[in-house]
């Protein structure tokens, strides 16, 4: 099982820290040698009374032995994993010592970590400019261009060279073109440098819009107070604050904006704090409460402030291909940054069920034992119109355990990405793990 | 010779140098400079020899490519293709829509004359 998978290790390391005999730990401890060796070894989990019994010999708080390295950095090294691409007589990453790793090493895992990310996002910028020489109607035109104007140069030049007996006034006209044509090379070249220069500094997709987007929110805790007031600040203001880099996030966040303004005259900010005091999250009530969509309340809940003290609701919204749209993550229920989701998630229950409300408890394997409330449900994006058929979105909301009773039902196992989930005989699996499958 | 060639292609300063070689060549040279009537000259001129340029304003040269193909009276009509040097895609096409031969910009004046005497030739 996850749950301190690596207390074992952890013990030990502190053990030898502290240059204690494994033997003279088991007796203070009171417990066998061997059966210390089986601990830490991962072999045996350990909890409650032992636990705290290895952790006063150890001299370190029981949470120390448990919990070791930040599940962010844990989760990152997974990703950067399951990118690798090992040569034949590379050794792969070992998937089963990542957290042991992460736990001995923090420094250098932070360093991997961040390497995984930067050369995901230098492959894209590669992708995006590559994409841009094929595709940019610009470049190809300008190309054509100045490929037909130096063929009638060359042509024209070719002729009033090869041609000592040309009639007169084909020569001045042969002339004129040239001189007409050389022009145009020039203003074509002209045109093409400044374009490119200006390609250079403009988007290169750096980072994708939609991360770019998201990093803001993250940065603002997803909360505008701004647009909360009865008077709100222009969508433009906003955006001059936020200092986008890209036409395609400002795109992205003029949208984002206009929605949570509308979401915020729907479910004004105190009324809606009011009723969450006395219903708790609870989206059906707090719909019922204000008349609202279901869709609207689950994004309001993920936009108002938690309480101090309260951890923060997490939020993920998909388009009827399944394409994560929008995405705000919680501490311990990562959201993939690319590439598709678990189809376990009840967030697609919800897509492939239009309009029924769907609420699951779900648990996500490794680390902590995690499990989170969950409540989604999937309408059409968009005014309804009979001349296209109905383009559906699904919303979920990710309550952490602390924000909500659990209901007694059935916990749903989901993951969060196939490549580095290690749910065994899953049924939704598009493709192997690269980390350790579950015993 | 007397044979007809039409140039269809829309950058006036090639027209006139592809007319002034070919005319000294002996042919005689008709043209045209837009994709949507294209079809239209051929029938009327009924050339021996199509010089096609792939970039056209209103109607791509491949589109008219593949009409005159598709069309028993203009079936095995020889297609000289001029395409943009650098674009392997181009050539790809011109091959499949069925160009008798192509030529990529810049080309030069022998050439053209080379490969339209083979063609009219052959």
């Amino acid at each position: 099982m996850p749950a301190g998978a690596l207390t074992g290790s952890r013990i030990r390391e502190r053990r030898s820290f502290l240059r204690v005999k494994q033997a003279d730990l088991a007796r203070s401890v009171g417990i066998s040698p061997a059966y210390l060796n089986l601990i830490e070894h991962n072999r045996r989990r350990i909890g409650g009374k032992l636990l705290i019994e290895l952790a006063r010999a150890l001299d370190v708080d029981p949470a120390q032995l448990t919990e070791g390295a930040e599940a962010e950095l844990v989760s990152a090294l997974r990703a950067a994993a399951a990118g690798d691409r090992p040569g034949q007589s590379d050794p792969a990453p070992e998937p089963e010592r990542i957290e042991e790793f992460a736990g001995r090493f923090p420094g250098w895992a932070g360093l991997t970590a961040r390497q995984a990310r930067r050369i995901a996002m230098l492959e894209r910028t590669v992708a995006a400019l590559t994409d841009r020489m094929t595709h940019d109607p610009f470049l190809s035109a300008s190309m054509h261009d100045v490929l037909s104007t130096v063929t009638a140069i060359r042509s024209a030049s070719a002729i009033l060279t090869e041609t000592p007996d040309i009639d007169p006034e084909w020569r001045a006209r042969f002339h004129r073109n040239i001189y007409e044509d050389s022009q145009r090379l020039a203003d074509g070249a002209q045109a093409l440098v400044t374009y490119l220069d200006g390609a250079e500094t403009a988007e290169t997709g750096a980072s994708s819009p939609q991360e770019e987007l998201e990093a803001w929110l993250g940065a603002r805790g997803h909360h505008l107070p701004e647009l909360e007031r009865a008077l709100p600040a222009t969508p433009e203001s906003i955006l001059h604050e936020a200092g986008l880099a890209t036409a395609a996030a400002r795109s992205l966040a003029q949208a984002y904006l206009a929605r949570y303004r509308a979401d915020a005259e729907a479910l004004p900010l105190q009324p809606f704090l009011a009723a969450l005091a006395e219903h708790g999250p609870d989206p059906a009530r707090l719909a019922a409460r204000f008349g609202a969509d279901l869709p609207v309340v689950l994004r309001r809940l993920a936009a108002v402030p938690a309480a101090e003290g309260e951890e923060p609701l997490g939020l993920v919204i998909c388009d009827g291909s399944g394409t994560l749209t929008f995405r705000k993550p919680l501490e311990d229920f990562p959201l993939p940054r690319f590439g598709a989701a678990c189809p376990l998630w009840p967030l697609y229950q919800a897509l492939s069920r239009p309009m029924t409300p769907v609420r699951a408890v779900v648990d996500l394997p490794g680390r902590r034992p995690a499990r989170f409330l969950t409540y989604a449900v999937s309408q059409p994006a968009g005014p309804p119109g009979f001349d296209a058929p109905p383009v559906f979105e699904a919303t979920m909301l990710i309550l952490p355990e602390s924000r909500a009773r659990l209901p007694d039902a059935v916990v749903l196992p989901v993951g969060t990405s196939c490549r580095i989930c290690p749910r065994r005989n899953c049924a939704g699996r598009r493709e192997p793990a690269i980390v350790a499958e579950e015993g | 010779m007397g044979k007809r060639v039409l140039v269809i292609e829309d950058e006036p300063n090639i027209i006139q140098a592809i007319s002034f070689i070919l005319s000294r060549d002996g042919w005689s040279v008709d043209t045209h400079s837009d994709g949507q009537t294209a079809l239209d000259a051929v029938a009327r001129r009924s050339p021996d020899l199509v010089i096609l340029d792939v970039m056209l304003p209103n109607r791509s040269g491949y589109d008219i490519l593949q009409d005159l193909r598709a069309d028993p009276a203009t079936a095995d009509l020889p297609v000289l293709m001029l395409t943009a040097r650098g674009h392997k895609k181009d050539r790809e096409l011109a091959e499949r829509y069925g160009a008798s031969r192509f030529m990529t910009k810049p080309f030069s004046n022998a050439e053209v004359l080379d490969l339209v005497r083979e063609m009219a030739g052959g």
